[in-house]
């Protein structure tokens, strides 16, 4: 199901925890899974879930609270484009438009060609850097402005 | 102790105390939903809060710990405001469809928006819809009108064990559901009928057969275990609509399993029989009372005279009730029988105890022992609020150890566990014994040969926790008392309890075993071993309430007279000649004994379908019919007060009879793990559609064996099995890692199954 | 990025070196002389949370509850095992300084925690870090190695006889869990729902132990404060605002940026140093304290200084220092619509008031937005808010009102504009 590669990640995880509380690395071991999968099926978190000795419905629970997880497949590069007030007030909101036109997608979809998904993000904690968007959950792009969201669109071809 | 005010009056609660219990101790009702007394607090509904002196806002109730001096106001202006604004909020989003909802008149998000909700609503936004789900043929779903209370989520983690509803999603897109494509599968999980305080979760089988406020609420005792859960069973125009539980601190709390919930579907099953029936030539004829009676009486007499008294035997349900045991045995007694039997399931005639067979203490002393040990028992299908009961006890320190030819999930943290091959309990209990013994620095009893047992790690933790702890039960359960070994087994296991220091308890699995053995009913330890001339059944399924049935069908196909007493048509069309129809449980009084010794008696709920006749008033007659004395019985009391006029306190006894052999045996080979499934446990659960349907039910229905001995076997998983013991089953193969290599776990008591001889030789090959 | 002025959580860090963050230099520039202090001078715990009181440090988190204080609400003797968490899930809108602590100086934060962790008798700590930081994670974990390979972390540590080991744990996306409560059942693998208080984390905590949770700067902070004594912290700033304090200022300005600067400074100073007003613009108004703060006008904010009891006296808070600044051509009504998505979006469901109210508080300034508002809309938006606020079990219920309060209070006629017009006032962001 998962490469032994994000099980030793998933384990390494687990050591952080006290050994009958397996139930904290969920968070950790599904953003592996997802990592590794592009997304998260229902056979991979019920994967998680025995993998943690927890109940699938719990793993469930994690995966949809949380939402940087995605459970349905998406493209191969996700952009979540932060709209909230202060990225709002610095062009948040224009880049996340600009993002739209340029790819021809709405928020939560996904071009033709599967490569991009476009979403819209709540505050990432990155105000000063606005626009600020991030590329497949873990690369944070700040200074989006339409030049230099033209560059990364480029770089991610 | 703190002395806290509410509503200007003063009183005082213990430490520890909430404002909700405080309020509940003086009767102030405080309106609430997510506030459950058996639930862990989750403070999410927000409908109990209150005004606290000093407190700046107002506070829930529920999750509010009393201080001292505190003063609570739980009706002032300011408390009311906020409950009124919290009804609000959860109106906004709830489905005005009171009319077709089969919660209203019982929905507690009703009954509260009267006193605290507007007549109209201020939000003119879109209101929320949500998907149903499907959680099994128990349970429906109308998730619209879920107000997220998580009283479901919370019983399924706390209460039956496992998280199997959650509340994925977040914020207003929360919804209750189980994992993807997953139903609730508990042998509790009825419960959450009960527990959801609107009509989220009602009850499938029920489902708009009537509004709540028709129903008529009348008491009964659960008659599918050994436990006797009281219940309010509802009914209208004379027919069960629906079983709930009443609350019954000592014996089921607040709670029902589903096998006593949703039974009640079979008694208006068409199966049901409303006439008494005569074969005739080999055709049925319908008659009425008195031929039919007539008919029994001289039979029986004839067959007596002909062949003798001992040529004649009586079996019986253990659930059968007290009355009806009673003046069978009575009738049976009078004509010289002393052949009677309602422990159809046991196999090994060497099993006995000095006594009547019970609990060896109460339920509620079992649930505060410091350690218990059970041995052979599928706990949690035999017996399901007891499994639940110890759940909690777990959670307090108890440490509960299993030795068990299966390694199921007890839904628990066990302290030590023990898995044997079936044929190998008696050895693993011996484990347990001889580290006992060790620990102890005495003897294993003489009579106890243990040489070649070798104790295992698990064994030794469960000996040393027993043996250190204070308060110790040792329970022995169905798988340990039907099967071969029996006597061994209960030697075995009552020298455990002996050396620990512990009460031994024997789990029958019958609502009325205690009653049945009081009355003298366990006089036949095999009681097809001997076929006789003439039987009387009463409530029994030969055919899947006996040890072998096929040896039972070969008994009463033999027979000269066959009197077959049931509420249903069944295979008795095949062997039996008098077929009486008596009433269910819900259609006389009676009395249960319960595993504990506790009689309850109950009264009938609804009057008998058709011709039916209340079993103790058809045997009342016949005894007047055969000119038998002291049948003048005016009511099922009377017949009650002189059933137990002898006690039964007295009569309890654990103990074995006498001293049995043990040696310890080595086997090997293929070996069949025989349990009575969750819902054949007796002729009504095995009619009751919902139960049919669960995923128990189904599972039943398949030969299941580790991997490794299905490989072995050449079988392969969900493709089907040829098994031949005695006679021959086709099953599909599951997978079940809870069982040691060369067993196969095939059901007993199934229709799928009913042609195998557990004791026979066993082949499984590849079908 | 990051501006330092009179700093203690960025003392001496040289923001242009790419690796003034590793320990090597942490140590060059003091670091970890507080944690040797305390081993040298065989410091006692109730030695430390005496300096913690003196220096006056206010929980950096939001709610500025005295450190000290907290401290000394643990239960140190509790035989069991006890649990210190750092909350770095900084994700209240405007708010974007802990990554910028992590990200130039690790070692304050894990020496601080050090610290933390021997003067509360926790063996074991978690920092819990925002999920949109993956990178800030990372190098947190990288941080963490280092300290472990000296010695800083792991069993008797510098010889001074207390063990104590630090993890670092990834969010994934839920602004809630900056709650810390909520934050606790995240850490135990459970959805970020808030616990009802009490017991609070000092007596039921993380696993059900005795936990103390604190944000990130407070943690960068303590290692200052041992240092050089409480007192010297506290003269940083002013009575009962002890130290300097990082302002994060996002909006129309400049320079935004975080800016370490001693806490009382006056609004108008912290605005120049953040580059002014972009474009000329005039100011209009500012969120001082994160976005759950309530909005105060120009006029106000020009004439307040930035410490905490200052911006409550002005009718709003200081809260995580996140100052949100607005010119003259925002639209009030887009502003508070975008607010309010955020906490009904963030809402996470559990209890009624927050789940049902943030949607239809949202659902009322979206119509009004876009030009379907009725008179009577914004009373019900107040009458909402009041069931809405006081009634939850964590604070994003009061959250998420404020902002509506606030709105309400100082630019109601803004609102009124909009709903007769069906349109904005003012441009828009």
């Amino acid at each position: 199901m998962l490469s032994p590669e994000s099980l030793a990640q998933i384990d390494r995880e687990l050591t952080k925890y006290p050994a009958d509380r397996k139930r904290s690395a969920l968070m950790s071991a599904l953003r592996i899974a997802q990592i590794e999968k592009g997304w998260l099926s229902n056979e991979t978190i019920e994967f998680i879930a025995h993998y943690l000795e927890q109940p699938p419905v719990a793993a469930y629970e994690m995966a949809t609270f949380y939402n940087m997880f995605q459970l349905k497949p998406i493209g191969k590069h996700k952009i979540t484009v932060c709209t909230n007030l202060p990225c709002a007030l610095s062009g948040g909101a224009d880049a996340g438009k600009y993002l739209q036109q340029k790819l021809g997608i709405g928020y939560g979809e996904t071009t033709t060609d599967g490569k991009f998904t476009l979403m819209e993000g709540e505050c990432m904690g990155a105000c000063g850097y606005a626009p600020v968007m991030l590329h497949n959950n873990h690369s944070m792009c700040k200074h989006m402005t339409p030049e230099a969201i033209d560059k990364k669109l480029a770089e991610l071809e | 102790m703190l002395e806290v005010e509410i509503d200007g009056n003063k009183l005082t609660v213990p430490g520890g105390s909430t404002v909700m219990d405080a309020a509940n101790s003086v009767g102030v009702y405080i309106p609430h939903f997510c506030y459950h007394k058996k639930l862990s607090i989750a403070a999410n509904c927000r409908m109990c809060l209150v005004q606290v002196e000093k407190a700046p806002k107002p506070l829930p109730a529920c999750a509010t710990p009393v201080t001292d001096g505190m003063k609570v106001w739980t009706h002032s202006d300011s408390a009311v405001k906020a409950q009124q604004g919290v009804m609000e909020f959860l109106l906004i989003n709830h489905p005005l469809d009171c009319p077709i909802c089969d919660q209203g008149g019982e929905c507690q998000l009703q009954d509260l928006a009267v006193g605290y909700g507007q007549s109209g609503s201020r939000y003119e936004e879109e209101k929320r819809s949500v998907t149903n789900k499907n959680l099994g043929p128990l349970i429906s779903t109308d998730m619209t009108r879920c107000i997220h209370c998580s009283r479901c989520v919370r019983f399924t983690e706390e209460i039956a064990g496992f998280q199997e509803l959650g509340m994925p999603g977040r914020g207003e897109h929360t919804e209750v559901m189980t994992f993807i494509g997953k139903t609730v599968n508990s042998e509790i999980s009825g419960n959450v009928i009960d527990l959801c305080p609107v009509g989220a979760l009602t009850s499938k089988p029920f489902r708009f057969s009537a509004r709540t406020w028709e129903l008529s609420r009348r008491k009964s005792v659960g008659a599918h275990d050994g436990l006797g859960s009281n219940l309010i069973v509802q009914v209208k125009d004379h027919k069960v609509k629906r079983v709930l539980p009443l609350e019954n601190e000592g014996i089921n709390e607040c709670w029902l399993s589903d096998r006593d919930r949703f039974s009640y579907e079979a008694l208006g099953s068409n199966e049901r029989l409303q006439k008494p029936l005569i074969k005739q030539g080999g055709a049925w004829q319908e008659v009425d009372w008195t031929v039919a009676l007539e008919y029994v009486a001289n039979g029986l007499k004839s067959v007596i005279e002909e062949h003798g008294a001992d040529s004649v035997a009586a079996l019986a349900s253990p659930s059968s009730t007290l009355e009806e045991l009673f003046l069978l045995k009575k009738l049976t007694g009078a004509l010289g029988v002393k052949n009677t039997a309602a422990n159809l399931r046991q196999q090994d005639a060497a099993f006995a105890t000095a006594g009547v067979q019970w609990l060896g203490q109460s339920i509620v002393e079992l649930a505060d022992n410091d350690a218990i040990l059970v041995v052979g028992s599928t706990l949690r299908k035999e017996q399901p609020l007891l499994a639940q009961r110890l759940r909690q006890s777990v959670k307090h320190g108890m440490k509960l150890s299993v030795v068990n030819p299966h390694n199921d999930d007890m839904l628990t943290n066990l302290h030590g566990s023990v898995t044997t091959r079936p044929d190998q309990l008696v050895e693993g209990a011996l484990e347990v014994l001889v580290s006992v013994a060790e620990q102890k620095g005495v003897a294993v009893p003489a009579h106890i040969d243990a040489s070649g047992i070798t104790v295992s790690e698990q064994a030794k933790l469960i000996a040393t926790t027993l043996v250190a702890s204070e308060k110790v039960g040792v329970l022995l359960g169905s798988l340990a008392t039907e099967g071969v070994r029996a006597a061994e087994l209960h030697a075995v296991v009552a020298a455990i309890a002996e050396l620990a220091g512990g009460k031994l308890g024997i789990l029958n699995g019958g609502a009325n075993s205690v009653g049945a053995q009081l009355i003298g009913f366990n006089t036949m330890a095999d009681a097809f071993a001997q076929p006789k001339k003439a039987y009387v059944v009463l409530g029994a399924e030969v055919d899947f309430d006996t040890a072998s049935a096929p040896k039972a069908v070969a008994a009463v196909e033999q027979a000269e007279m066959v009197v077959v007493l049931s509420p249903f048509q069944s295979c008795a069309y095949d062997y039996a000649d008098v077929i009486l129809p008596v009433s269910p449980f819900s259609e006389t009084s009676g009395t249960f004994i319960n595993l504990e010794s506790r009689p309850q008696s109950f009264n009938g709920v609804v009057r008998p379908l058709g011709e039916t006749r209340p079993a103790w008033k058809v045997f009342r007659v016949l005894g007047n019919l055969l000119g038998l004395q002291g049948f003048e019985f005016a009511s099922s009391e009377e017949v009650r007060d002189e059933a137990l006029s002898a006690g039964i306190e007295g009569k309890l006894n654990n103990a074995p009879a006498k001293a049995v052999n043990v040696k310890s045996v080595a086997v090997s080979g293929l070996t069949r793990l025989a349990e009575v499934p969750l819902y054949q446990i007796d002729a009504l659960t095995r009619r009751a559609p919902g139960l049919q349907a669960t995923v128990d039910a189904q599972a039943a229905a398949t030969l299941r064996a580790n991997a490794a001995t299905i490989a072995q076997l050449g079988l392969v998983a969900g493709e089907k099995a040829k098994v031949v013991q005695g006679g021959e089953a086709e099953l599909v193969v599951a997978q079940d890692d809870a069982l040691l290599n060369d067993v196969v776990r095939i059901a007993a008591a199934h229709p799928l199954t009913r042609h195998l001889d557990a004791a026979a030789a066993l082949q499984v090959v590849k079908a | 990025m990051a501006t330092f002025v009179k700093g203690v959580v960025f003392e001496d860090v040289d923001f242009e070196n790419p690796d003034s963050w590793r320990l090597e230099e942490y140590v060059k520039r003091g670091g970890y002389a507080a944690l040797q202090k305390i081993v040298n001078e065989k410091m006692t715990q109730d030695a430390v949370i005496a300096e913690m009181k003196t220096s006056a440090l206010r929980g950096r988190g939001g709610a500025g509850f005295p450190t000290g204080l907290k401290w000394s609400f643990m239960p140190r003797s509790f035989p069991g095992q006890k649990y210190l968490v750092c909350n770095t899930d900084e994700g209240e809108p405007g708010t974007f300084k802990d990554l910028d602590i992590i990200k130039y100086n690790p070692h304050a934060l894990i020496e601080g925690m050090i610290i933390g962790g021997f003067t509360m008798g926790a063996t074991v700590g978690y920092n819990y870090i925002h999920g949109e930081v993956f990178e800030a994670y990372l190098r947190f974990e990288e941080a963490l190695e280092e300290a472990r390979k000296a010695g800083f972390l792991g069993n008797n540590i510098l010889g001074g006889g207390f063990d104590f080991e630090l993890h670092a744990h990834h969010g994934y996306g839920a602004y809630i869990c900056g709650e810390e409560t909520a934050l606790l059942e995240s850490l135990e693998g459970k959805k970020g729902q808030p616990r009802f208080k009490p017991p609070f984390p000092a007596s039921f905590g993380l696993y059900g132990k005795p936990t103390t949770i604190n944000n990130t700067e407070t943690y960068a902070s303590v290692p200052y404060i041992v240092r050089n004594g409480g007192q010297k912290f506290l003269e940083l700033g002013k009575p009962n605002n002890g130290g300097t304090k990082l302002f994060s200022i996002s909006g129309h300005v400049n320079r935004p940026g975080n800016y370490e600067v001693p806490l009382g400074m006056p609004f108008s100073e912290l605005l120049e140093l953040a580059g002014g007003m972009r474009n000329g613009k005039k100011l209009k108004a500012v969120i001082p304290g994160g976005s759950s703060a309530p909005v105060l006008p120009a006029e106000i904010m020009m004439n307040t200084t930035m410490d905490f009891d200052a911006i409550s006296k002005a009718g709003s808070m200081l809260g995580s220092g996140a100052v949100i600044v607005m010119d003259e051509d925002t639209c009030m009504v887009k502003a508070l619509e975008r607010l309010s998505y955020f906490y009904f979006e963030e809402s996470c469901g559990q209890c009624t008031p927050c789940r049902e109210g943030t949607g239809w508080l949202y659902r009322v300034i979206h119509r009004i937005e876009h030009g379907q508002g009725r008179p009577e809309d914004l009373d019900l938006l107040l009458s909402v808010g009041g069931n809405i606020a006081g009634r939850t079990i964590c604070a994003l219920g009061d959250a998420a009102v404020m902002p509506v309060q606030g709105m309400l209070k100082h630019f109601r006629s803004e609102f009124e504009y909009h709903i007769e017009n069906k349109r904005c006032i003012a441009p828009g962001y």
